[in-house]
């Protein structure tokens, strides 16, 4: 690599090259179209599983088939399995909705404003957060389905020609996630599949095996990389990426309508929507780390996913977590300044009330343990990285633990009080899903090539003019 | 006009040659033509005289339009087909409408992208002559490629392959109907 006072003496004027601009390190020097190709498609098309992959698939796939028994006995029996009851009619489900939704945000976030904003950094990226986006959203979309109690009627949710005339109400958030939920996981599966067809056509070309290219044939649809072609696909996938940005922005908002609509004294706050968005980049980022750290490290990718990716990822989820702790302090302090004696003894009994150790739990997971990434010897060690980033996420599900059960275990009338328990069936649930989450991202990673093909080329062709 | 061949193809290996090879072609006056590259390449379309895509504004009809209905259907519901009079509200409550007709106008806007985008393509398409060339398996991978159709009127089997040869490209394939 060409020092940057070096290229900047090279280059003409108007050159749309801007060197101190382009962050270096983001792929490993001396890599070519044909290396880029080999090393990402071989990955699915010709390399055996290494042991991790076989380990880790089958550990998701047991946790997959106690989803399954899950679901299974809560269909005969019925919603009772759970810890759930009134007051708190909300429990396991809604939290881990709320928590699957936003590890999804931080897919959306890598790909459609990180795209719109020129980051050439997520190129390596994407395609990966992208699968975790859908898969996550699969998961959370479950939850709300199973807890209706009566999830073979879940069309009712939809404006359908009911024979009755009648209407869901349009009025309602909880009608209103219905159709943010939906929107969200259609956008992202078009926006993921749309960038897939380039790739998918070179597995095609490159496939040693009839079968693989029968599949991934049919699945490019005869792409064939014409500059017609790709005139219109970068056009829809650029649109997609605008379409997709504001559409990150409103799907937590709204999961937050579905709190803070209601008068639940811990719910009713107008903070909610942007302080909802934030912890939802922020877990997803810490998933994304996560995943990440290991995969790179089994499939040999530290050329393509650099320490800069690792560290640029730790500094939003810094800027993220310091807007989430700053939505801690603010709820505390308007509970103390509105005067409302339910919200004061509502941030009483959340810090010191029966699950008071929760609510200190989640301060130290989510706001102090992130504070070691103001270190950048952490930010660029993935080991630290990664327990800094197990600590979000365990943080981020405790998060909606606090908001869902302890405003509803005490509102307005002592008499109307109680206290949920999670039943074996909503740990197992959880921890199903997990299964489900995973079990679905190893297929992805057997199958589909985790770091766009495409984008890599065009990255490696822009270095390469940066350098002449 | 040469009915036993589908066109000349030329293969290049770098995005400056096929750039510089398609204003050429253009320039000579061959319009009958297409590029494949294995990552998009800026300008390519432009300098193979091509019009810009209709993807956008297929969008933004498709958004509108969602939008709209998504509106008109709330409204429909709320006021005329199942009004509800709750505490003499007014049926029309049109803030509580926007979440949903925004969803819907992405919605829409999304799957226009998507769909516009393979049909203005032809897409699906699973065989073209293009891949009867052995070696155009490189175009999804290092290889570029620029394509004179024999359907263009000025394609002559010799004339255009000694133009393709001076543009000194790694090979010239003549491609099957």
């Amino acid at each position: 690599m060409i020092p940057a006072s070096q290229t900047v003496a090279g280059a003409k004027p108007g050159d749309m090259v801007l060197p101190e601009k382009r962050p270096k390190g983001l792929i490993a020097p001396k890599e070519t179209f044909e290396s880029v190709t080999e090393d990402i498609g071989s990955i699915v098309l010709t390399q055996k599983s290494p042991r991790a992959w076989w380990f880790g698939a089958a550990v998701a796939f047991a946790l997959l088939m106690l989803l399954l028994c899950s679901i299974s006995w809560l269909l005969y029996r019925g919603v009772g399995i759970w810890g759930i009851n009134i007051p708190v009619a909300w429990g396991f489900a809604i939290v881990n909705f709320v928590w699957w939704i936003g590890i999804g945000h931080a897919g959306t976030f890598i790909s459609a404003i990180l795209l719109l904003v020129h980051q050439q950094w997520r190129t390596s990226i994407n395609r990966f957060t992208e699968a975790m986006t859908l898969f996550a959203v699969a998961c959370a979309g479950l939850f709300p389905l199973l807890h209706l109690g009566r999830p073979f009627v879940f069309f009712w949710l939809l404006p359908y020609p009911d024979t009755m005339g009648l209407w869901p109400q349009f009025r309602s958030p909880l009608v209103w996630d219905v159709f943010a939920v939906s929107t969200y996981f259609a956008v992202s599966l078009i926006f993921w599949y749309a960038g897939l067809i380039p790739d998918l056509a070179t597995l095609r070309d490159r496939a040693p095996k009839r079968a693989q290219k029968i599949i991934y044939g049919m699945m490019a649809l005869g792409w064939r990389g014409s500059a017609v072609h790709w005139q219109n696909h970068q056009s829809a996938y650029l649109l997609l990426a605008g379409l997709a940005a504001p559409l990150v922005l409103s799907v937590h908002s709204v999961v937050s309508f579905d709190f803070s609509v209601a008068m639940v004294p811990g719910w009713h706050s107008t903070i909610f929507p942007p302080y909802f968005v934030a912890g939802a980049i922020y877990s997803g980022f810490a998933m994304v780390l996560n995943i990440v750290i290991p995969i790179r490290k089994i499939y040999r990718l530290e050329k393509f996913i650099t320490l800069r990716h690792l560290n640029y990822m730790a500094v939003v989820m810094l800027a993220t977590g310091m807007m989430v702790s700053y939505g801690y302090v603010m709820e505390a302090f308007m509970a103390w300044y509105s005067g409302d004696i339910f919200e004061q003894s509502m941030m009483a009994n959340r810090a010191f009330g029966p699950y008071g150790w929760i609510f200190w739990a989640l301060m130290v997971l989510n706001v102090i343990l992130p504070q070691a990434l103001w270190s950048k010897r952490i930010r660029t060690n993935p080991l630290a990285l990664f327990l800094v980033a197990l600590s979000i996420n365990i943080g981020m599900w405790v998060e909606r633990f606090v908001i869902v059960i302890t405003s509803l275990h005490r509102d307005f009338t002592p008499s109307a009080w109680g206290m949920y328990r999670p039943t074996f069936w909503d740990w197992s649930t959880l921890f199903g899903s997990m299964g489900l989450f995973a079990t679905l991202l190893f297929l992805f990673i057997r199958f589909l090539p985790m770091i766009s093909i495409s984008e890599v080329r065009k990255l490696v062709s822009e270095e390469k003019e940066a350098q002449i | 006009m040469n009915p036993t061949v589908y066109g000349l193809m030329a293969e290049f290996t770098e995005p400056r040659e096929i750039l510089a090879a398609a204003q050429a072609a253009h320039k000579t006056g061959y319009r009958k033509m297409d590029a494949y590259t294995p990552f998009p390449v800026e300008n390519l379309a432009n300098h193979l005289g091509q019009p810009k895509s209709l993807v956008p504004v297929l969008v933004l009809l498709a958004a509108i339009g969602g939008g709209l209905s998504g509106f008109f259907m709330e409204w429909y519901a709320a006021t005329i087909s199942y009004p509800l009079n709750i505490g003499g509200r007014p049926l029309n409550s049109w803030p509580a409408f926007i979440p949903i007709t925004f969803e819907l106008t992405i919605l829409s806007g999304a799957v226009a992208g998507i769909f516009g985008m393979l049909a203005l393509n032809r897409l699906p398409e699973p065989h073209h002559p293009v891949f009867n060339v052995a070696e155009f398996e490189r175009a999804s991978s290092d290889r570029f490629f620029l394509c004179i159709e024999s359907a263009d009127p000025k394609f002559d089997l010799i004339m255009t392959r000694a133009f393709l040869e001076q543009l000194k490209p790694q090979c010239v394939w003549e491609v099957a109907p």
